[in-house]
């Protein structure tokens, strides 16, 4: 094992620990939200999937390096799609001026 | 070399914003007032990543350029169609995506890295990661399908089970193990091996899926999503890239804590939910008690209207029933009608209730009801006591007292809403027919349970008919 990989780990595992925390804290009643929330954050995959099918050598070849980037895509811009509307659906209480007419 | 060190400092930069950007969106998510802005700074955070790497020498555009246009065309239209009762299955169809993503992101840098190699032999740090990223994420990608398949109905939602499937499942497992090490110790045909380990990765996770029943979905898809989430975050680790490592492990992370969340709410190990095949064999525990032949009491829509009418405090409990009687508008009229005649209205969510963490929260957000209604198990539970009537719409299981008191059911343990302390107890149902894990419920027996039989949305209008008679 090289220095290289093992300071990656590092990586890896104190993303892991600040995940943990930071989801932690998330209140149940957005938990769906949240799934999709990372759903769309491991799309960052497309940048792996630019960096393999987008370079001068690109050796998938266009019709697999296509349907990557398609995959990929679909992830992000489905799953930030599908985020943004459940959220914008969250409302606190209305206000109760309006339960008086 | 000076001028690329330069540049490759640049991305890395730009890289790390993202990184900071995702963790600052999830850390808004926790609470629903943040959660959008927390949402849009990821978002950015994505674009900025996925500028970053533009400016590293793409130059196949019509692959890059048309490959985006219809992936975020697709993702777009469908994200904005789906149904909210059917997001559970579109949250699965993404990850499918992701996951089969880092498959081939692996597979193309092992093809790029043996063309450069001639011959020599891979480093072992390259062919551990690639090969797992490999196989993670394909079996990320069909399990996923998997699981949509099953919650969109088009197969079967009940387990699906055969003789002798544990030990299938082990030996397409070892067929992988045998393969990934022949890849990982630089054996001959490399990529041969690679790609039976990919095939068999594939087909395992067809086979992990299909013996899950319908009501355990809601681990599934935690599980595929910390699943997809290591996958990408191996792909950083092949690509030497530190965005994907921390945004994967992020996800890895998250899906973990709910699905175990999940498990802890259905008091079963997640071992027991991935393997038990749960609902398979619903003859055994569940005929038993179903025998005592007691009278069910059944109620009419007008005597609901007044029960509910003149309560002090009403405690609404909905199960995945309403969602597909589609019963969210109408019960959010009933709660805007009772509250103008001063009754208390609280929402019960049960952790598991719907078909994904947190699903039910969401269907009645639709609804316009408003999330400081909605009442977690644990701050719910000791309210029933004080409270004139709980209304049960579509649940069942999640309201079952065997799970407290006897010991021979199957879901004995379980954490339930406990219904059966409020007052009066009415429970809508379309028929006498038991829940998802086809165990008979006590509750419906109980003296002060009273049934409204029908369809929910019917029933829900036809009190809401009466109370404006009142």
């Amino acid at each position: 094992m090289t220095d290289h990989l093992l300071t990656e780990i590092t990586v890896f595992i104190l993303a892991v620990f600040v995940g943990i925390e930071v989801i932690g804290r998330v209140p149940s009643t957005l938990h769906t939200p949240l799934m999709s929330a990372t759903n769309a954050i491991h799309g960052i995959v497309l940048v792996g999937a630019i960096l393999v099918a987008g370079l001068q050598f690109a050796p998938l070849g266009s019709v697999v390096g296509f349907i990557l980037i398609v995959l990929a895509s679909l992830n992000v811009f489905g799953g930030y799609t599908v985020t943004e509307r459940m959220l914008a659906m969250f409302r606190p209480r209305p206000i109760v001026a309006k339960k008086d007419d | 070399m000076e001028a690329v060190t330069q540049a490759a400092t640049w991305y890395n930069a730009a890289y790390l914003i993202t990184g900071i950007l995702f963790i600052l969106g999830l850390k808004y998510m926790s609470s629903p007032k943040t959660a959008r802005f927390g949402n849009r700074l990821s978002m950015t955070g994505m674009l900025v990543a996925l500028v970053a790497t533009f400016a590293q020498g793409v130059v196949q555009w019509p692959v890059i350029i048309g490959g985006l246009v219809v992936g975020a065309a697709v993702g777009i239209y469908f994200g904005r169609a789906v149904k909210m009762t059917a997001m559970p299955q579109m949250v699965a169809i993404f990850n499918g995506c992701g996951g089969g993503a880092a498959s081939l992101v692996a597979m193309g840098e092992l093809m790029k890295t043996l063309a450069t190699a001639n011959g020599s032999a891979l480093p072992f740090d390259f062919t551990i990661t690639t090969m797992l990223t490999a196989a993670i994420g394909a079996l990320s990608f069909s399990g996923s399908i998997i699981a949509f398949l099953k919650l969109q109905e088009l197969m079967t939602g009940r387990p699906i089970t055969y003789p002798g499937q544990q030990v299938v499942n082990a030996l397409v497992l070892l067929g992988i193990l045998y393969c990934a090490v022949m890849v990982i110790i630089n054996g001959p045909d490399v990529l041969l091996h690679f790609g039976i380990a990919l095939a068999l990765a594939l087909l395992l996770g067809i086979l992990f899926v299909l013996p899950i029943g319908g009501a355990d979905m809601p681990v599934v898809i935690s599980l595929l999503n910390s699943f997809t989430g290591l996958a990408a975050a191996l792909t950083g680790f092949v690509l030497n890239n530190n965005v994907l490592i921390i945004s994967g492990a992020l996800v890895g992370a998250s899906g973990t804590l709910l699905t175990l969340l999940m498990g802890k709410a259905m008091n079963r190990s997640v071992t027991n939910v991935l393997f038990g095949a749960f609902g398979a064999v619903q003859s055994s525990g569940g005929g038993a008690s179903g025998g005592s032949g007691a009278e069910v009491r059944s109620v009419s829509a007008d005597d609901t209207a007044a029960l509910l009418a003149y309560a002090s405090q009403v405690i609404i409990v909905p199960g995945y029933g309403m969602a597909v009687a589609q019963a969210q508008h109408s019960i959010r009229e009933l709660e805007d009608l009772l509250e103008k005649r001063g009754v208390e209205v609280k929402y019960a969510i049960h952790p598991v209730a719907g078909r994904m963490p947190g699903h039910m929260n969401v269907l009645l957000a639709e609804a316009n009801v408003p999330y400081t209604s909605l009442y977690d198990m644990d701050d719910i539970n000791p309210e029933f006591e004080r409270t004139a009537v709980a209304l049960v719409v579509g649940a069942n299981d999640v309201t079952n007292p065997a799970a407290r008191n006897d010991k021979s059911s199957p879901i004995y343990g379980m954490p339930i809403l406990n219904v059966d302390k409020a007052e009066n107890v009415i429970v809508l149902k379309r028929s006498m027919k038991s829940g998802f894990a086809g165990i008979d419920n006590p509750l419906y027996e109980d003296p002060k349970t009273a049934m409204l039989f029908g369809d929910a949305k019917k029933s829900i209008d036809a009190v809401n008919n009466s109370l404006k008679q009142l």
